[in-house]
C-alpha cells in the first residue's frame, strides 16, 4: 500500500462537512415533522375511513416505498417544475420529497400502532362517555405512541441517513460536503472516513436520545 | 341519585332484544327490568349470551331488534321503532350515564389510579382538574387504594386494577353499574376484595346489572338472578327461587350441576 494517510487537508475544509451536517440535520427535523403531520393525519383517517379512502392512502405508502428515494428527489426537482410553473431552491425541492417520502413510512408506522391499541380499552373509552374525538386523543393516540417508539426510532434514524441523497441535487448537506473536499483534495479515504464517523456518531446520539424518551414512556406503563 | 324520575318504573327495560353474529343469533328475544336499587345477575354456561346483553346496555354492542331504555330513554337508537342510530356524541353522553366494569380491566395504561378515575370526569363531565382529584380519592379510598392514586395500572396487582375499574365507573355517578364477569381474570385469593367492594356499593343502593361465574356471591348479594342459555332468558327470580327451579329447569340443574363439580 503506497496510500498514507494525511488528515490535515480535512481538517482545513471541516466546515464544509460541520456545516453539511448542520443541514443534514435541519433537512431531517424537517422533513420528519412534516411527515409525522402527514403520517398522522393519514393514519388516523385510514383507520375510521371506507375502502375508498383506505385505497388511496395505501396505494400512496405503496408508490413511495417501490421507488427509489432518488428517483423521487430526481422527480421533484427536476421533473416537477417543467410540468408546473414552480421555483424552489434544491432544499426546499429535497425537504418536500423527504417530508412525502417520510410521510408514507410513517402512515404505516402509526396505522399499525394504531391498530394494535387494545380494544378493551377503547371500549372503556366509550364506557365512560369519551366521544370519538376524545378517544383518539387520550386513549387511542397515547396507546399508540407508546407502541410504536422503538419503531419510530428506526424510521427516524433511517430518514436522517436518506438526507445524503440531496447531495445529488447539490443541497451542501454533509455528503455533498464530502464530495467537494475529495474533489478539490484527493484525499478519499480520509474525508470519507471522517464523514462516516460523523454519520455514525449523529445516528447514535439520535438513538441515544430516542431511546431515553422510550424508557420514561416505558417506565409510565 | 336522581329525584326526577318516576321510581315505580324499571330503570333499565331490555325488551324483545335479539342479536346475531352471522349466521349465529346470540340473544333471542331477551326482556329483562332491572328497577332502582336493585342488583341483577346473569348466569349461565359460557356462549349464552350473558356479556353480549351487558354490552348491548351501553350499546358497545348493538342489536338487530327490540329496545332497550334507560330512564325511559333509548339507548342506541333515535326514536322507538326507527333502527336510527344515535349519533356518536348523542352515544357518548348516554354511555356516561351507565358504567362499566370490565373482566380484563382495562385500565389506560399511561394514566396512574387518579388519573384514570379523572379522565371522565374532567373531559366528559366537565370537572376542574382539582375537583376531579378530590372526586378520585374519594373513590379511591372506598375501594381501599387511597395511597395507589399516583401508581400507575402496572404497578398494581390485578385485584388492585379492578378496584381502581370499579371506582373509574362509579366516580361518573352512573344510573347502573354494569359488571361484566370482573372477577374472572383475577388470582382467587384477590377475588374477595374486589367482591367486598362490589357488596358494599350494593348497601349503597347502587342498580346493578352483573355477569358473574361467582354463584356463592350471585345468591347472597342480588336481588334476582337471571338465568341466561342459548342466548335466551330461561329462568328469572330472587335467588332462593332460582336455585329451587333446579328441580324443574333441566337446563339450569345441568348447568348447576357442571358448575358444582367444577367449582367445589
Amino acid at each position: 500500500m503506497g496510500y498514507a494517510l494525511n488528515f490535515n487537508l480535512i481538517w482545513r475544509h471541516f466546515d464544509k462537512l460541520w456545516g453539511g451536517l448542520l443541514l443534514s440535520l435541519e433537512l431531517a427535523v424537517i422533513s420528519i415533522a412534516i411527515g409525522i403531520v402527514i403520517g398522522l393525519v393519514l393514519a388516523v383517517w385510514y383507520v375510521s375511513a371506507g375502502r375508498v379512502v383506505r385505497t388511496i392512502i395505501a396505494a400512496y405508502v405503496e408508490f413511495i416505498r417501490n421507488v427509489p428515494l432518488i428517483l423521487l428527489v430526481y422527480l421533484v426537482f427536476y421533473g416537477l417544475p417543467t410540468v408546473v410553473d414552480l421555483a424552489y431552491s434544491a432544499p426546499t425541492s429535497f425537504i418536500l420529497t423527504l417530508s412525502v417520502y417520510s410521510g408514507a413510512y410513517l402512515v404505516e408506522v402509526f396505522r399499525s400502532g394504531l391498530e394494535a391499541v387494545p380494544r378493551g380499552q377503547l371500549d372503556a373509552g366509550k364506557a365512560i362517555g369519551l366521544t370519538p374525538w376524545q378517544r383518539l386523543i387520550h386513549v387511542r393516540l397515547p396507546t399508540m405512541l407508546r407502541i410504536t417508539l422503538p419503531a419510530l426510532s428506526n424510521t427516524f434514524i433511517s430518514l436522517f441517513k436518506d438526507t445524503s441523497i440531496a447531495s445529488v441535487i447539490s443541497v451542501p448537506e454533509l455528503t455533498y460536503g464530502a464530495q467537494w473536499i475529495n474533489f478539490n483534495t484527493f484525499r478519499i479515504v480520509e474525508v470519507y472516513l471522517v464523514t462516516t464517523a460523523m454519520y455514525l456518531l449523529t445516528g447514535y446520539a439520535l438513538l441515544f436520545g430516542l431511546r431515553l424518551v422510550e424508557r420514561r414512556f416505558r417506565a409510565a406503563r | 341519585m336522581s329525584t326526577s324520575s318516576n321510581d315505580t318504573r324499571a330503570l333499565l327495560d331490555v325488551r324483545d332484544v335479539s342479536k346475531s353474529f352471522g349466521v349465529v343469533q346470540v340473544l333471542r328475544s331477551v326482556s329483562l327490568q332491572v328497577t332502582r336499587g336493585e342488583v341483577v345477575t346473569v348466569i349461565g354456561p359460557s356462549g349464552s349470551g350473558k356479556t353480549t346483553l351487558l354490552r348491548c346496555v351501553n350499546f358497545l354492542e348493538s342489536y338487530d331488534s327490540g329496545s332497550i331504555r334507560i330512564d325511559g330513554k333509548e339507548v342506541g337508537f333515535r326514536d322507538p321503532g326507527t333502527r336510527q342510530r344515535r349519533s356518536e356524541r348523542d352515544l357518548a353522553a348516554m354511555r356516561a350515564e351507565t358504567g362499566m366494569v370490565f373482566q380484563s380491566f382495562n385500565l389506560f395504561p399511561h394514566l396512574t389510579a387518579a388519573g384514570n378515575i379523572m379522565l371522565g370526569l374532567r373531559k366528559v363531565r366537565g370537572k376542574s382538574e382539582a375537583e376531579a382529584r378530590s372526586i378520585a380519592e374519594h373513590w379511591l379510598g372506598r375501594v381501599g387504594l387511597a395511597h395507589k392514586a399516583d401508581s400507575l395500572p402496572a404497578e398494581l396487582s390485578g385485584g388492585q386494577q379492578q378496584r381502581v375499574g370499579i371506582a373509574r365507573a362509579v366516580a361518573m355517578e352512573p344510573k347502573i353499574l354494569l359488571l361484566d364477569e370482573i372477577t374472572s381474570a383475577l388470582d382467587p385469593e384477590l377475588v374477595g376484595e374486589v367482591l367486598a367492594v362490589v357488596r358494599s356499593l350494593a348497601e349503597d343502593g347502587m342498580t346493578m346489572l352483573m355477569v358473574t361465574h361467582e354463584m356463592a356471591f350471585a345468591r347472597d348479594a342480588s336481588s334476582r338472578i337471571v338465568f341466561m342459555a342459548d342466548g335466551g332468558v330461561s329462568a328469572v327470580g330472587p335467588p332462593k327461587e332460582i336455585l329451587a327451579a333446579e328441580t324443574t329447569n333441566e337446563r339450569l340443574r345441568t348447568f348447576l350441576a357442571r358448575f358444582r363439580a367444577s367449582h367445589f
